[in-house]
């Protein structure tokens, strides 16, 4: 007996999460099956569609003129701006209050933690009172112990980006955490359950202490920003108490992995994922897969029948009548490479690269990196297609940054991506089911 | 990365691999500490790092510690003790680091070369980790044990002669093991060559909750299973935890033998504990090498999983119904769940039951992790780790809790006050209780594909 359900995502991060979304609104039971921790641990929590043209113009202040002129084969060619708008309304029905951004078509501008300013589409409620376009002056507030944000460094990169505030730097303790490597969801914790904490004047809580150990740093800047460790599960309840004891507006830098936003997005999308009913198998990979009958006689696409999913070495058989793939990029292990050969490990669908290694990659680190843009081809059904240009499978669709063709990191374009072709595979998916 | 894609070494020319370590025979952890890429995603996955910033966290215990440990003059750092193993980091690196492996063996090699043997610690730790050399004492006169267990004053002497935490009761036993009641019965009620399992009962449902044990008998008979109930020994689990691993290879060695003695016999093992089946399935293979061991593991199955997959249990639960005595649950998926992929199971075939629903109170982990919560120094870390869950079961619509894991239901009674029930209860009444359908026994002994 296999384990049977109408579509199975394979993988759970936001292009997953997005494609079970969307096709469970169709009324179709819909399973999502995640090997490991998704890359939204990696990632800034931020929704970027495109900041960066793909031949590097830019900052784009309003990413939808430029999605025209993408080459063939980019995502977004392949899905097209109406299904990015769609997606991005998609998303914003989800997040609700938690994210803003929804006002307008042009790109927000966010600092982050390096002292740059990065354009994006949609940005978290904790990082709205700190865009780089607001005038207010603002403080920022490093701690010790956290040495991943460099307050007074950041700053001072602002202020050299020629944002239209004055910027300033203060390191101080955080109250409570005596240790150079406490992990990030230390503090947030300390601050999500208010726990006691010793300060030179004696016992407190962690949020009065805070706020108590930022206050004699103020002048008169009405927004204080803080690295994003301010809360988990209790953030917003967190950033309203510190901005109620200082009388100023808390906002939240975006960080470096591992980063809470991201952890908080996951979450969002996980508890939305279960409210809308969709079965979610986590922990476990997919490693082999089965085909039946072809399609439109023998000369058609194979169809996948199953896939087998390994549990702790027992083979699980999942049968589903489609399938999409949202196994992500080279980081997130959805394309992988060896010294021979770049491919995709669950279906073997085929990754086009050169034969020759040393053609992969090219000498200047930040340069144009062929091995960006490694991943699969596909129709503009996002079906995955073959060296011959010829579908791969009949049901199987591909999602996010397993997609070939763009470079996520140079264009800022990864969460929209993800969102957009998430949006797209798993609504076709549903649409196509039996 | 699955086994079947692991590069093996069928080239046909002379490779002679250079030597660098001496431990060559030993199990090698190189790979894994090569593979760590510093993303710190384990880290945030870790219950104890969240709470206790006094704890570095399984990056450190893991690849780093190893890596520190190429230099001769470094020991085991102690805070190893403080890994719960709950193995949420194995789940959570995207580099498959094989991390709880990692601390297993660190914590194993501090106990060897940094406790001393006369320590109340380590005897403390042994009796935690030998429960199941202790619970036989206690069937033997369960009321007076459960008395005894449940005086104040037993509780004060726990805490200040061993370590074990006052706050905790201990758990009841049984008057009667499932051991026993198997034999009084007279062993298996269906023969079948065609559909056997042994059941890997574990201690806690031998001789605390032996209701799970007969849950289980009872629908897999329904099912039509000749049901095997092999000679065993604890999975081993408190072991690992406690750095016990010459204690745990003991047991393992006699589970291996009498499990791959049943396999052989046509069986599949199945486990109604969720860290029962997990050590079989997973740390037997990475921490020792008897013959059967690879066996024992691919055969393993847990209770629930395995009807889901060789029958069709969906189809067979659609339609019953249980009555008056279970009402819905706030249900807990223990973390050793969790990393079989098992976390949605429960939640989805009790949807099919008609009069019970099972609320996912999330997926914090629950504090106690078997021996762990149970030391005193260990208490109040144990039970910050539980506060999450402890919220999200008092905002369930539910007062009554649901888990597959003896200590979690433990901690979730412990701070919810709740009684706590096991999947297969539920199930069981609801196949072949008085809410279901007598007569849609599924005894033809044909193997559903």
């Amino acid at each position: 007996m296999a384990i049977e359900d109408d579509v199975l995502v394979v993988g759970g991060g936001l292009a997953g999460a997005t494609a079970a979304l969307a096709a469970v609104e169709r009324d179709v039971r819909v399973r999502l099956v995640s090997h490991k921790q998704s890359t939204l641990r990696h990632a800034s929590g931020l929704i970027d569609v495109l900041g960066y043209t793909p031949a590097g113009e830019g900052p784009l202040s309003d990413p939808f003129p430029a999605l025209a002129d993408l080459p063939e084969g980019h995502p977004y060619e392949r899905v097209g701006a109406e299904a990015v708008r769609d997606a991005l309304a998609f998303f914003d029905g989800i997040a609700g209050d938690a994210y803003a951004g929804a006002h307008t078509d042009a790109n927000a501008l966010v600092p982050t933690h390096g002292g740059t300013v990065k354009p994006t589409a949609r940005y978290p409620a904790a990082t709205a009172a700190g865009l780089a376009s607001d005038d207010r002056d603002a403080l920022l507030v490093g701690f010790g112990t956290l040495p991943d944000f460099e307050a007074p460094l950041a700053a001072a990169h602002l202020e050299g980006a020629g944002v239209p505030f004055a910027a300033r730097g203060v390191t101080v303790r955080f109250p409570g955490i005596e240790r150079d490597d406490a992990k990030v969801t230390r503090y947030a914790h300390l601050l999500d359950r208010d726990e006691r904490v010793e300060t030179a004047a004696g016992e407190s809580t962690a949020r009065t202490a805070l706020a108590e150990t930022v206050r004699p740093h103020l002048e008169g800047e009405s927004r204080v920003g803080f690295p994003a460790v301010l809360g988990d599960d209790r953030a917003d309840a967190v950033r309203a108490d510190l901005a109620d004891r200082l009388g100023v507006d808390v906002f939240e830098v975006p960080m470096g992995p591992p980063s809470l936003p991201g952890l908080r997005l996951e979450d969002l999308l996980f508890d939305a994922l279960s409210d809308a009913g969709v079965r979610v198998t986590t922990g476990v990979p997919v490693v082999d897969y089965e085909t039946g009958a072809h399609g439109a006689g023998s000369s058609g696409p194979a169809r996948i029948d199953r896939v087998t999913v390994d549990r702790n070495g027992s083979e699980v058989p999942h049968s589903a009548d489609q399938y999409v793939l949202a196994t992500g990029g080279l980081v997130g292990k959805g394309v992988e490479s060896d010294r021979e050969r770049v491919s995709e490990p669950v279906f073997d669908c085929h990754v086009p690269h050169p034969a020759d290694r040393y053609d992969w990659f090219v000498d200047d680190v930040f340069g144009d990196q062929p091995y960006a843009r490694f991943g699969l081809p596909v129709d503009r059904d996002l079906r995955p297609l073959d060296a011959d240009d010829a579908l791969e499978f009949a049901n199987l669709r591909a999602a996010g940054a397993v997609l070939g063709g763009h470079d996520f990191a140079a264009e800022k374009s990864g969460s929209g991506v993800s969102l957009a072709t998430g949006y797209v595979a798993g609504r076709r998916a549903a649409e196509g089911c039996r | 990365m699955s086994d079947a894609e692991r590069p093996t070494d069928d080239s046909g020319d002379e490779f002679e691999p250079i030597e660098v370590f001496p431990e060559a025979g030993e199990t090698d952890l190189r790979p894994g500490a090569d593979d760590c890429y510093k993303c710190s995603t384990c880290d945030t996955e870790c219950p104890v790092a969240e709470v206790d910033d006094e704890f570095p966290g399984p990056k450190f215990q893991g690849p780093e510690q190893w890596r520190l440990k190429r230099q001769d003059d470094h020991d085991i750092d102690e805070s190893v003790m403080k890994c719960s193993n709950c193995m949420r980091c194995d789940s959570a690196c995207p580099s498959d680091v094989p991390l709880s492996q990692m601390h297993n063996t660190a914590r194993a090699e501090y106990v060897e070369e940094n406790v001393s043997k006369f320590s109340r610690e380590y005897w403390r730790n042994r009796m935690l980790a030998n429960y199941r050399r202790l619970a036989p004492l206690g069937a033997m006169f369960p009321r007076t044990a459960n008395f005894v267990t449940g005086l104040s004053a037993t509780r004060w002497l726990g805490e200040k002669l061993l370590g074990i935490a006052g706050e905790r009761e201990l758990p009841e036993f049984a008057t009667e093991t499932f051991r026993e009641w198997w034999t009084k019965r007279g062993g298996a009620r269906v023969e079948n060559s065609d559909k056997r399992i042994a059941y890997f009962h574990g201690c806690y449902s031998n001789y605390n909750t032996p209701e799970v044990a007969k849950a289980l008998v009872r629908v897999y008979e329904h099912f039509g299973y000749e049901i095997m109930v092999p000679e065993q020994d604890c999975s081993g689990t408190p072991m690992f935890a406690n750095g016990m691993l010459e204690d745990a290879r003991r047991a393992a060695e006699t589970n291996v033998r009498e499990l791959a003695a049943a396999i052989d016999d046509g069986a599949d093992v199945v486990a109604s504990c969720s860290s029962c089946s997990m050590s079989l399935r997973q740390e037997y293979p990475e921490l020792f090498d008897f013959e059967d061991t690879e066996a024992v593991a691919e055969n393993t199955w847990d209770a629930v999983e395995y009807l889901r997959v060789h029958e069709d249990l969906e189809t067979e639960l659609e339609g019953t119904a249980v009555g008056e005595e279970f009402d819905d649950f706030a249900y807990h998926a223990p973390c050793h769940a969790r990393n079989q992929g098992l976390d949605g199971q429960t939640v989805e075939l009790l949807g099919l039951i008609d009069g019970v629903e099972a609320h996912d109170v999330g997926d914090s982990c629950s504090g106690i992790s078997g021996t762990y919560g149970w030391k005193a120094e260990n208490y109040e870390t144990s039970m910050a780790i539980g506060a999450e869950m402890f919220d999200h079961m008092d905002d369930a619509d539910a007062t009554a809790g649901l888990t597959e894991c003896p200590t979690c239901s433990m901690q979730m009674e412990h701070g919810t006050g709740y009684e706590i029930t096991h999947t297969l209860e539920v199930l069981a009444a609801a196949l072949v209780g008085d809410g279901a359908d007598a007569t849609g026994a599924n005894a033809t002994g044909a193997r559903a594909e």
